[in-house]
């Protein structure tokens, strides 16, 4: 039998001026176990918990039952409380008088009529509470980063830094992400690459730093501080170790009509290639899909003019396994196709480019040698018209709801760009709102209004014409409400940012969970913005949201911080609450197995001692590491094998029944 | 005079089970945005909606509630990724069959309420009271023996 002492707090008037708190000290200490009942103005306040101690001391208390405020505010107070008092933490019950009773009703005699019963029934579950001991776990002092734009690359680095091993998984040849392929950043106009490489060479170089690029994951098992991760390398068909990176097997490569995925197809790339002239690593790929040897078998000149015997077509992709104590998730973003806006000609004109083409186009490095041209006819174009919000704010259906966040800054920039370069050239900019909330940033915006003379029109384009080889935009001119047509040389689309589709696998296989538009959920909007709900994964940069690289660099910092919380520590103290499974009543049915969100039931065939009758039978175990404490498998479970530990069918028929009891 | 002939009102009681992380937290958000519910209404506490095993449901009803109403996260929303599926899931059975047992299903309800979303939490809430209120008391299941 427990013996309950049930404490009842005024919280100031917030309780106590609607609930009768003498009332319900008073029938508190009529219900069953309960030998000591006390109320205090404040239960939380270094007092009240100093008069739970006494309690405990002086009347031998097994358990305690306080009627206060919600558990999501002080469940945590009252069981380091109940620790400091000697008992276990988890014989405690907190009856919720506050945010469900006092501060919604007005009666007295109802309020306090219903504080009664939720203290019952906090009372009559707390007289069913077992002592419990949560695991622990230890942690293996090793991070991964799932993708390596300028995301992954700095929460590396933070991490390396901090004295712990980090692996980069990048799928694509070259880290460095889309930052790589930018010319100019907002709002300070600096080179983006002057920037972006020193920071992927420090990751290359860095002792504690090891990267796996052209690789992806495969599958992933386990749970914080000990995930067990298959990378899958793929075969680049270039021996990574012989490689000195000359590129004379680039020169040599008679292919020469692959799309630059880096130039955004706007330029050809051999069939052997890097990326960029800055690409980390600095080792060609061969793209099987457009080498002559890989589709007809012959040719292989790479291999014969390569110095160091580095090409080898034989080449598998290769399988690694890895443990990690945390993840972190940095897969960023895709522009958006507006391929299917049929009305901007995209795809049909050439004149037509996305911001990220534009971007290419402006960069010296790029497939125009930085020269601005049309590419229908090679002419410089006399005006050029940017269009904002395409596929962002958009009704579902048609595209995305959110605000891509970036592309106004970066429309300006452009325009700015254009401006500063050809002063001669007309430059118009199609906006329905201009958003630019950030440090400098409207500024930089109003520069690009007043001082560049660039042409700001608050409106919608209906449609984009293609009038004798030049560009018709037709508009409409949201604040007078006429329509205006432009003529244009060159269009410009601001696409949304989209998460690309193909990481709602990866999301699958971390059960990290994803929002509507693929973008990564973090654990709680405002407090806990760069942890997934899951354990021990962590979110990085765009994949979790639009964002500009100054916020990627400190979202990324954040993830760092937070992933090293976790392997700066030797063992996780685990949530005891979990299931547990009666051994006796199981009949390894699976049914539990097949609910479980993560995989945490196991079956083991075990001697099985019922009542004197030892059979070898097909148990479920539950591994109490991975095991989140949903509760999913225990109504699953047909023998009432399993129970959830904190919240046993016992204890939650018991505050049934005493809720029930009028 | 008159109101010594009154009848007292009916007060239905009502079970209200809410998730930890979504609908509890949208009950604390209804309390701390001062949003009237009726008193009926006591609420437990449970990890997941996907905890709430169709037993308590039938429980309650025997023990005398009136109205059983279960709360969980937004579908896609759950903390556990697919608890409320299996909740959904498990209801919509559950609800299916209690006409069978005597009990009309509009006494249960399933209801999506996230974390922000006081304000729906104590609309729902006063909705389902009202509608109970209507319906009057649940005899069919209501174990008399049960009534003290
Ligand atoms: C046209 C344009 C102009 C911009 N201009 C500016 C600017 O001027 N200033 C500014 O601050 N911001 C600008 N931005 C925004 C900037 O590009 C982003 O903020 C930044 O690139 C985000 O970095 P990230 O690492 O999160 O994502 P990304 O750069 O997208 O990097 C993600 C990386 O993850 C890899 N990856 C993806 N999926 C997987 C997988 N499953 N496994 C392994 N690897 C994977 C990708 O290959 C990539 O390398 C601009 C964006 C665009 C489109
Ligand atoms: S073998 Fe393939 S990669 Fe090598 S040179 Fe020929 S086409 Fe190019
Ligand atoms: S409580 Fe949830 S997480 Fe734990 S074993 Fe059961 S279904 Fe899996």
């Amino acid at each position: 039998m427990q013996r309950i002492g049930a404490f009842v707090c005024w919280c100031g008037s917030n309780i106590a001026g609607t609930v009768d708190i003498d009332a319900v000290t008073k029938s508190a200490a009529d219900e069953p176990g309960v030998v000591y009942s006390a109320e205090y103005q404040y239960m939380c306040s270094e007092g009240g918990q100093l008069a739970i101690r006494r309690a405990v001391e002086e009347h031998g208390l097994t358990g305690i039952a306080v009627c206060a405020c919600s558990p999501r505010m002080h469940e945590t107070t009252f069981r380091k409380t109940a620790a400091a008092a000697g008992l276990n933490p988890y014989m405690v019950e907190i009856a919720n008088i506050r945010e469900h009773c006092s501060w919604i009703h007005k009666n007295r005699e109802s309020a306090t009529e219903k504080a009664t019963i939720l203290m019952r029934a906090a009372i009559a579950k707390l007289n069913l509470n077992k002592p419990l001991f949560p695991g622990e776990s230890g942690v293996v002092k090793r991070a991964l980063v799932i993708g390596g734009g300028i995301a992954g690359i700095q929460t590396a680095l933070d991490i390396a830094d901090a004295g712990y091993e980090v692996d980069i998984v990048e799928k694509s040849p070259t880290i460095g992400g889309r930052m790589a392929q930018l010319d100019k950043t907002f709002p300070t106009l600096d080179c983006s690459a002057c920037i972006l490489t020193p920071k992927m060479v420090d990751a290359a170089q860095h002792d504690n730093i090891s990267l796996y690029t052209y690789s992806e994951v495969d599958e992933v098992s386990g749970y914080v501080g000990s995930f067990s991760v298959k990378i899958r390398q793929k075969a680049r068909s270039v021996n990574r170790e012989l490689c000195n990176g000359c590129g004379d097997c680039i020169t040599k490569c008679p292919v020469k009509k692959a799309n630059s995925e880096f130039d955004e197809g706007l330029s050809k790339r051999s069939a052997i290639y890097v990326p960029f002239a800055q690409a980390v690593p600095n080792i060609p790929v061969v793209d099987r899909e457009n080498c002559t040897r890989f589709k007809t078998g012959k040719c292989g000149l790479c291999e014969k003019i390569c110095g160091t015997k580095a090409i080898d077509f034989e080449q598998q992709d290769e399988i690694i396994e890895r443990e990690y104590g945390v993840i972190i998730v940095a897969t960023g973003f895709k522009p958006l196709s507006p391929e299917r806006y049929g009305e901007y000609l995209y795809g049909q004109s050439p004149d037509v480019l996305t911001s990220l083409e534009f971007e290419r186009m402006m960069n010296a490095a790029g497939p125009t040698g930085g020269v601005l041209k049309r590419l229908s006819n090679n002419e410089k174009p006399k005006s050029i018209v940017f269009i904002q919000c395409v596929g962002s704010r958009a009704d579902a259906k048609k595209g995305k709801t959110y605000c891509s966040k970036i592309c106004c800054m970066y429309t300006a920039k452009h325009a700015m760009l254009v401006k500063e370069k050809y002063p001669d050239i007309d430059v118009h900019v199609f906006y329905i709102d201009v958003r630019t909330p950030g440090k400098n940033f409207d500024e930089f915006y109003r520069r690009a209004a007043e001082q560049y003379d660039v042409n700001y029109i608050k409106g919608m384009v209906g449609k984009l014409a293609d009038e004798d080889g030049r560009l018709r935009v037709i508009a409409s001119d949201l604040l007078d409400g006429k329509q205006i047509t432009i003529d244009a040389d060159l269009v410009v689309l601001a696409t949304a940012v989209e998460a690309s589709p193909d990481v709602r696998a990866l999301g699958t296989m971390l059960t990290a969970s994803m929002d509507q538009n693929n973008f990564f959920t973090e654990a709680h909007p405002k407090l806990r913005p760069v942890e997934s709900p899951t354990a021990g994964i962590f979110l990085s940069g765009v994949c979790q949201g639009p964002k500009d690289i100054p916020e990627t660099v400190a979202q990324a910092g954040a993830a760092a911080v937070k992933a090293l919380g976790i392997l700066s520590k030797n063992k996780l103290i685990g949530n005891p609450c979990i299931a547990e499974s009666n051994e006796l009543l199981c009949n390894g049915c699976s049914c539990c197995e097949n609910v479980c969100p993560y995989g945490a039931i196991e079956y083991t065939e075990k001697e099985i001692n019922d009542h004197g009758n030892r059979n070898n039978r097909r148990v479920a175990q539950v591994n109490e590491a991975i095991c989140q404490g949903c509760g999913a498998c225990t109504v699953a479970c047909p023998s009432g094998s399993m129970d959830l530990k904190g919240f046993t069918n016992r204890q939650i028929m018991a505050e049934v029944d005493a809720i029930c009891r009028t | 005079m008159q109101d010594l002939v009154k009848e007292k009102p009916f007060k239905p009681l009502v079970v209200s089970f809410c998730c930890n992380w979504c609908s509890y937290a949208g009950a604390d958000l209804a309390g701390s945005s001062r949003l009237e519910y009726p008193a009926e209404v006591k609420i437990i506490r449970i990890p997941c909606s996907c905890r709430v095993d169709p037993l308590f449901v039938l429980r309650a009803f025997q023990r005398g509630a009136d109205g059983v109403i279960i709360n969980g996260c937004h579908p896609g929303d759950c903390h556990y990724s697919t608890g409320n599926y299996y909740t959904r899931r498990r209801m919509a059975m559950l609800f299916s069959m209690l006409d069978f047992i005597g009990i009309e299903k509009e006494r249960t309800r399933l209801e999506w309420v996230s974390a922000a979303e006081g304000a729906r939490f104590a609309s729902v809430m006063n909705e389902f009271v009202g509608e109970l209120r209507e319906m009057g008391e649940n005899k069919r299941l209501g174990d008399i023996r049960c009534k003290e």
